[in-house]
């Protein structure tokens, strides 16, 4: 059985400027296999970001192909994007991008209210993703009443509620203080490992680089180095 | 339904500003009601007293007499003949005699209407049997604004002369036994009623009429006679609803607008406000025309809420007015015109409002929304303007 769940080929992403363009990425080739905990390493400006859209499809290649869970991104109609992103793809945001006006259970149930999920059914996995995260006494609250921390573990839940295979969590600990970015890196791992979802980064945070298991540095829109390591014991 | 439930969450929890634009729009439809519900109260009020006074279920006019031409006066008359006779005696049609004359009170002269009708009539709601009291004297009843015009009152006697069917000079003394109150000028204004048999004995004009007002809804083909429908005879009155009703829409246009204005604007800043979550719920799943019609029916419920947040205090002050009615203290516009007014609320005014409101601020919410369908979701999740 094939594993591969992301595959980049000869991918490079061209944005217009003014007259001209600019290249964000050059011919990456990349394949990520099932559950992986990689990331996208790399300074500011390297190109991380505008790679994990194109593999979450919230944008499409200028060239090359990328090809996620069997769908070519570039092939994909909004609609059919939309419905790789609600049902496959979790994201998570470094500025946590919850719905200022839903309670936290509202914001984690949303991606399951576009599946029409049943009402039961969606309370029960609302729930099971707010105990993973350790959030279970704040579903009434708004995002506006928590912590850094704990928007983002609403994010995190948000973003496991609907079992995807893939999440994308661009810098997730970039707003975090130190105690919190390794409780959510903790819950993430743990995820990864009795789900088994893939997860990808992107980050320049030496906190998250600890806990990769594959570290895919980015430099100028480039692949320069492709690492698989042992996470530290944190 | 997952629109609905979205834009609804979204509209609630925005809160106070929701609310705002939901006041001013609901205010705006109320006053729509109110005010269509005056004219139409009005108007009905005004079709039913033009009826109960004036011209029953419809006239038959003597081919020359027009009422605007007053050389067509005197001699606009016929004989009844037999079958206006028997319908008349079977209590189906009413014979007026119409004549010009002169009064003069306190010393002034002054040209009316003389009108004969029979004293038992009961088509109409004039007060005729005030007439049937001393057979020697002339006794005549009059309206409160042609009593108000030539300052008479009941018992007062002022000198009446007119010209008979060959055009000599008459003149007698008649007593205003009533002073009835109507509000139908057309029924009042310059006129006099005195009894028909009297006034035929006065003219020379034996068992004749001008006109003849019909109790029968379904009238019959009479020979020599011109029928007169309630659309020719209300066409007057039914002119000034339409009128005011013109004047009434730049109003309502306006107040409507500044209403849907404040929800163009929220819309508008909401868009621009908003772009993270735009990106949001791209990311999560929607497809940006989903989006267009989350803001979009976000923009529509205001109306939704409007509707029925002009409920709670519409249906009770529409019902209170109902009870008393609007007064409008004997205000003469020179039509039928109540001097209480009842509104009347049909719930095609009722629907027809509401729809006019909802699509309306369907509209105003989808052209800002449209926006939503050009942007690039991942710059909208950055929050960056686009």
């Amino acid at each position: 059985m094939d594993d591969k769940v992301i595959q980049l080929q000869s991918l490079t992403k061209r944005f217009p400027v003014g007259n001209g363009y600019f290249t964000a990425l050059t011919d990456i080739n990349l394949e990520l296999q099932k559950g992986e905990f990689a990331g996208l390493v790399g300074p500011s400006g390297s190109g991380k970001t505008t790679l994990l859209n194109i593999i979450g499809s919230l944008d499409v290649p200028s060239e090359g192909t990328a090809t996620v869970l069997g769908n070519s991104i570039a092939q994909l109609s909004q609609k059919q994007a939309a419905h790789l992103r609600n049902h496959h793809i979790g994201f998570i945001f470094q500025t946590y991008n919850l719905l200022p006006v839903y309670t936290v259970y509202e914001n984690v149930e949303f991606a399951l209210l576009l599946q029409n999920m049943s009402a039961n059914d969606r309370r029960k996995s609302v729930m099971q993703a707010l105990e993973w995260v350790g959030l279970t006494d704040k579903e009434k609250s708004k995002p506006s009443m928590l912590s850094g921390g704990e928007c983002q573990r609403v994010a995190i839940a948000r973003s496991m509620v609907k079992k995807p295979q893939i999440v994308l969590a661009d810098e997730p600990t970039a707003n975090l203080d130190s105690k919190n970015s390794h409780h959510i890196l903790q819950t993430m791992q743990t995820l990864n490992e009795e789900l088994g979802v893939t997860f990808v980064f992107s980050t320049h945070d030496e906190k998250v680089m600890q806990y990769l298991k594959r570290k895919i540095s980015l430099a100028d829109g480039r692949v320069v180095k492709d690492e698989t390591v042992m996470a530290d014991s944190v | 339904m997952v629109a609905f439930k979205l834009a609804y969450r979204n509209l609630i929890g925005a809160g106070l500003r929701t609310w705002l634009n939901v006041s001013v729009l609901s205010f705006a439809f109320v006053l729509i009601i109110f005010y269509n519900g005056m004219i139409d109260g009005w108007n009905r009020q005004g079709r039913n007293d033009t009826q109960e006074w004036e011209v029953a279920n419809g006239q038959y006019w003597h081919p020359d007499y027009d009422k605007l031409d007053v050389y067509s006066i005197k001699d606009a008359n016929q004989e009844l003949g037999e079958q206006v006779d028997e319908l008349v005696k079977a209590g189906q049609l009413l014979p007026v005699l119409i004549q010009q004359a002169t009064i003069y009170p306190q010393g002034r002269m002054q040209s009316i209407l003389l009108k004969g009708v029979p004293t038992d009539q009961i088509i109409l709601k004039l007060p005729t049997d005030s007439l049937q009291g001393d057979k020697n004297s002339l006794q005549a009843i009059i309206g409160r604004r042609m009593a108000k015009t030539a300052q008479l009152k009941v018992n007062d006697r002022v000198l009446l002369r007119w010209r008979d069917k060959n055009g000599t000079f008459d003149a007698r003394e008649i007593t205003i036994t009533s002073i009835f109150y109507c509000d139908v000028p057309g029924a009042d204004n310059g006129q006099i009623y005195i009894d028909y048999e009297k006034m035929q004995d006065m003219m020379g004009f034996n068992n004749r009429a001008t006109l003849l007002v019909t109790a029968n809804e379904e009238p019959e083909v009479l020979a020599g006679w011109d029928f007169k429908n309630l659309d020719f005879l209300l066409a007057e009155l039914d002119q000034m609803i339409e009128s005011k009703k013109g004047g009434g829409i730049v109003l309502q246009g306006v107040l409507l607008l500044i209403a849907l204005l404040a929800i163009f604007d929220t819309q508008v800043l909401s868009i621009f406000r908003r772009q993270k979550e735009i990106g949001t719920y791209v990311a999560l799943g929607l497809t940006r025309n989903q989006v267009v019609g989350i803001f979009t029916i976000e923009g529509g419920m205001h109306s939704v809420l409007a509707a029925l947040l002009g409920a709670v205090y519409g249906i009770p002050f529409f019902l209170w007015l109902d009870t008393v009615g609007l007064s409008f203290g004997g205000l003469d516009v020179g039509i039928t015109m109540a001097e209480v007014i009842y509104p009347y609320y049909s719930l095609g005014l009722i629907l027809s409002t509401t729809l006019l409101v909802v699509l309306a601020a369907t509209v105003v919410s989808y052209l800002p929304a449209r926006k939503i369908a050009r942007m690039n979701p991942t710059e909208a999740l950055k929050g960056k303007i686009q």
